[in-house]
């Protein structure tokens, strides 16, 4: 049979299309001559030539004009190829050619949507077979990979738009597609981290509305499952106790411009190499983690951050919240809060009291009274009137459990209220300072019925955890604002067999989930709102009688390496045994949820000196 | 539209435990997941619905979750396109090879060079393509342009029609009701008395209408006439 010369110049566009619709009905009876040749040349991609190139874009665009003659069945091959190829691999030439046979097909029948979304979602990443995978990685990183990137990127985004135009239900098949297709945590950062890119864009993009949400839920679930594939053993090493245990993460911020004489003179980069070589798993999260910061940023300008963080707030609370071991993933809602305090700020937190005071599961709810007094704990952007609004409520529910309840220490059982305990104390720990200075805020806080609750039969200062308990009743002594029990029995010990007891399994007993994030790029993102103790802790340091400055934060632990007992009342000393340490730092390993924290804040809590040494008088309230 | 139909439902929505407390909420939830699909049950992709609840009391099944199943009736609009049916699209898109167009903001419809009628001929216009008649200079389509075209087949997965403007009566709906409407006019009195009397009946079912369109050509053009009343009420 004639089959017409393809180099031919004398061809006009519509007598093409008639020769391919004609191949493609005798490919139907059996006929496959031209048929086949067609496919030959659709399958072609290996170092084309210019007239390759041009013997291609032709090909694609007859095709495009016979779209209606194609059938799924018989014509399987041809749709094979054309599906398979990828917009990477080819100029732009023939991506313009192909994307535009891909809007026909989709446009012309039913059947082939799917396959052209799922084509071009496909093109979210460069091919991933293996000798092409580690070409296209190592090409991104030039700046002529990055234009690549662009075209196609560019092509996808608007082909997906013009499919949406013809065929307005697309989008709904398109967010499954999309949410299918996600790569699994166990894929290369760099096509992961693309593919995030690309759900992104089409969540700030005009189909935003229609496939967001779907997309910002599946983003935190794949967050989640990297976050839990962290494991802590790999963050904890033996000899992270010996010499660095004096040291806060956050001073190192510090120490990038001027190194501590006697520290171990490691530098924050060295810590965080410490943590994460090597671990792949941390990087991609951290990656993927800054790329939503980055997107919410974007979001927030555009003034849409409140319709975003409504979907993250619902996903928080399904799988966040409820998440066990969740260690960085929660971030991205402290971040969202960030940039807007006055209305996400104030709903996380109201969700989250909301959840404490009248949900239904009982760990749920402990999970959330640790989120809440973490968040205001070390929110800097919270206004101090509402964390004391948010206080009375919890408070408020503590006092009307116990009131009807008789009864002595029971940790499992009224576990809920000694996380509401807890959760008070600690939110005190960091705040109590800044409310007592304010007159209405004061009288306020004496209001409160903290004293009754902490003060109860039940007795939660037995049962919550024993540094924090320490370290609130040194404050409300050396602030003279409740009367409560001085005596402590569990003194010096950062956690009790009653703490573990009401902690459960899942140790909400040590649960503070917005400690100080460990992951580098996101830090940068989270420092600047956040509150570090020993910001706070030097409010109350009445040695120096330095305000509140972040600066000498370098100093506080940098030289305390030992177990020295000041004789100036200080209270940055740590008085307990050396054996102490190292025996609740390695039971801490196996058991608890936050350990790196548990430690930070049992250094913390530990410069309490009660009643064994007493300490000359101090002044007070002089800051 | 001829494809639409409204019709009473009786259902009963199976509801999980957890949703007793909001059943409102969890029966308004499954019923939106019948939307936009095909159902073999109601003979047609579900629109609309208005329900209403009859009565307070559920039967609980017995199982290992423990559903209970609420009835109720539903008022449901559904769209079913069969062949040959006239359905009327807004146009989004002309190709040399073919028009497709959206049906009631949801359905895209497509259309084929080899079902657009002959007189039809594809011009590059100012950098826009249309869809002009040879016969008639005036009758173009365009993006933008209602388009009534006959049905020729129905993808119930995607909701994608596929038509033809091959039929009679079929093209630029504007120009279709503006110009037999002329020659309505044109016409003798009988046919003036006939196009009358369609007025003064008015019917509202758009596919009792059709049914005479396509049966009798005589009345055509009343029928014509009423649908143009009809749509300038609506």
């Amino acid at each position: 049979m004639g089959v017409p010369d393809m180099d031919e110049p004398s061809f006009t566009d519509s007598e093409l299309d008639n020769h391919v619709k004609n191949a493609l009905r005798a490919a139907i009876q059996g006929d496959n001559g031209f048929y086949n040749q067609l496919v030959a040349v659709i399958h072609h991609k290996e170092r084309l030539v210019a007239e390759e190139v041009a013997l291609l874009v032709t090909c694609l665009k007859a095709v495009t004009g016979a779209v209606s003659c194609i059938n799924i069945v018989h014509h399987g091959t041809l749709l094979a190829a054309i599906f398979g190829m990828s917009l990477w691999n080819y100029g732009t030439d023939v991506m313009d050619a192909l994307v535009e046979l891909i809007v026909s097909l989709a446009s012309s029948n039913g059947e082939y949507v799917d396959l052209c979304l799922e084509m071009l979602v496909v093109n979210f990443m460069p091919p991933s077979a293996p000798p092409a995978a580690s070409y296209f990685v190592e090409l991104l990183k030039q700046p002529r990979g990055l234009a690549k990137k662009t075209q196609v990127l560019d092509r996808v985004h608007s082909t997906l738009k013009d499919i949406a135009n013809v065929v307005p239900l697309s989008p709904l098949r398109l967010e499954k597609i999309v949410r299918d297709r996600m790569p699994n945590i166990y894929t290369k950062e760099a096509f992961i981290v693309m593919y995030v890119e690309n759900m992104l864009r089409l969540e700030g993009g005009a189909m935003g509305e229609l496939v967001g949400s779907t997309i910002l839920v599946s983003l935190v679930d794949r967050l989640i499952e990297l976050d839990v594939e962290i494991a802590w053993d790999e963050i904890l090493q033996d000899d992270f106790h010996k010499g660095m245990f004096d040291m806060e993460l956050e001073d190192f911020e510090g120490h990038a411009d001027h190194i501590e004489p006697d520290s171990n003179e490691l530098t924050r980069e060295a810590l965080i190499q410490r943590f994460f070589c090597g671990n792949l798993v941390a990087e991609k999260l951290d990656s993927l983690m800054v790329l939503t910061f980055e997107h919410i940023k974007s979001c927030s300008e555009s003034g849409r951050l409140v319709q975003v963080f409504e979907i993250l707030l619902q996903s928080f609370q399904k799988t966040i919240l409820t998440a066990y071991k969740a260690k960085f993933t929660q971030f991205v809602m402290f971040y969202a809060c960030s940039l807007d305090p006055e209305n996400c700020g104030k709903m996380f937190a109201n969700v989250l009291v909301n959840i404490f005071v009248s949900g239904l599961n009982p760990e749920w709810r402990m999970s959330a009274v640790a989120y809440l007094a973490s968040y205001l704990a070390r929110a800097k952007f919270v206004p101090i009137s509402f964390v004391a609004a948010m206080l009375d409520s919890v408070v408020n529910w503590c006092f009307l459990y116990c009131k009807n309840v008789d009864g002595d220490i029971n940790p499992k059982s009224h576990k809920v209220f000694y996380a509401g305990c807890q959760a008070t104390m600690y939110v005190l720990c960091f705040r109590m300072r800044q409310m007592i200075a304010v007159p209405r805020l004061k009288s306020q806080l004496l209001l409160m019925r903290i004293e009754d609750i902490l003060g109860h039969p039940l007795k939660p200062l037995q049962v919550c955890l024993p540094s924090i308990v320490e370290e609130f009743l040194r404050l409300v002594k050396v602030n003279r604002v409740f009367s409560l029990p001085q005596s402590f029995p569990d003194y010096g010990l950062l956690e009790s067999e009653h703490s573990r007891a009401f902690g459960g399994m899942e140790r909400f007993d040590m649960f503070f989930p917005f400690d100080p994030c460990l992951l580098r790029k996101c830090d940068r993102y989270i420092r600047p709102n956040y509150v570090y103790w020993s910001m706070v802790r030097s409010t109350y340091d009445e040695d120096d009688g330095e305000g509140t400055s972040d600066e000498d934060v370098a100093e506080a632990y940098g030289g305390e390496n030992g177990m020295s007992i000041p004789d100036d009342g200080s209270g940055r000393s740590y008085d307990e045994d050396n054996s102490d340490a190292d025996e609740f730092d390695y039971s801490l390993d196996k058991m608890s949820i936050t350990p790196r924290d548990s430690r930070f804040e049992s250094r913390i809590h530990r410069f309490v000196q009660m009643p064994s040494k007493i300490r000359p008088s101090t002044s007070p309230e002089s800051l | 539209m001829e494809a639409l139909k409204e019709s009473e439902a009786d259902l009963v929505v199976y509801l999980h435990p957890s949703n007793a407390k909001c059943s409102n909420d969890a029966i308004l939830s499954s019923l939106s997941s019948l939307l936009f699909t095909y159902s073999e049950t109601f003979e047609g992709v579900v629109l609309a619905y208005d329900p209403n609840i009859c009565s307070k009391l559920a039967k609980i099944l017995p199982g290992i979750h423990p559903y209970f199943g609420v009835k109720l009736k539903a008022r449901l609009l559904l769209f079913n396109p069969t062949p040959n049916m006239l359905l009327e699209g807004e146009v989004v898109k002309i190709t040399p090879q073919s028009i497709h167009a959206v049906v009631l903001g949801f359905s895209s419809a497509f259309i084929a060079d080899e079902d657009i009628w002959d007189d039809f001929k594809h011009k590059i216009k100012r950098g826009k393509e249309v869809y002009v008649s040879r016969s008639h200079k005036k009758h173009k389509i365009e993006v933008g342009t209602i388009l009534r075209f006959a049905v020729k087949s129905f993808d119930e997965e995607i909701l994608h029609i596929s038509g033809s403007l091959v039929a009679d009566h079929t093209g630029s709906s504007q120009w279709l009701d503006k110009n037999l409407n002329e020659w309505s006019q044109a016409d003798s009195t009988t046919k003036k008395r006939k196009s009358g009397e369609g007025e003064a009946e008015k019917p509202e079912d758009g596919r009792l209408m059709m049914k005479r369109e396509t049966s009798s050509p005589k009345n055509d053009k009343q029928a014509k006439k009423s649908k143009k009343r009809r749509k300038e009420h609506s």
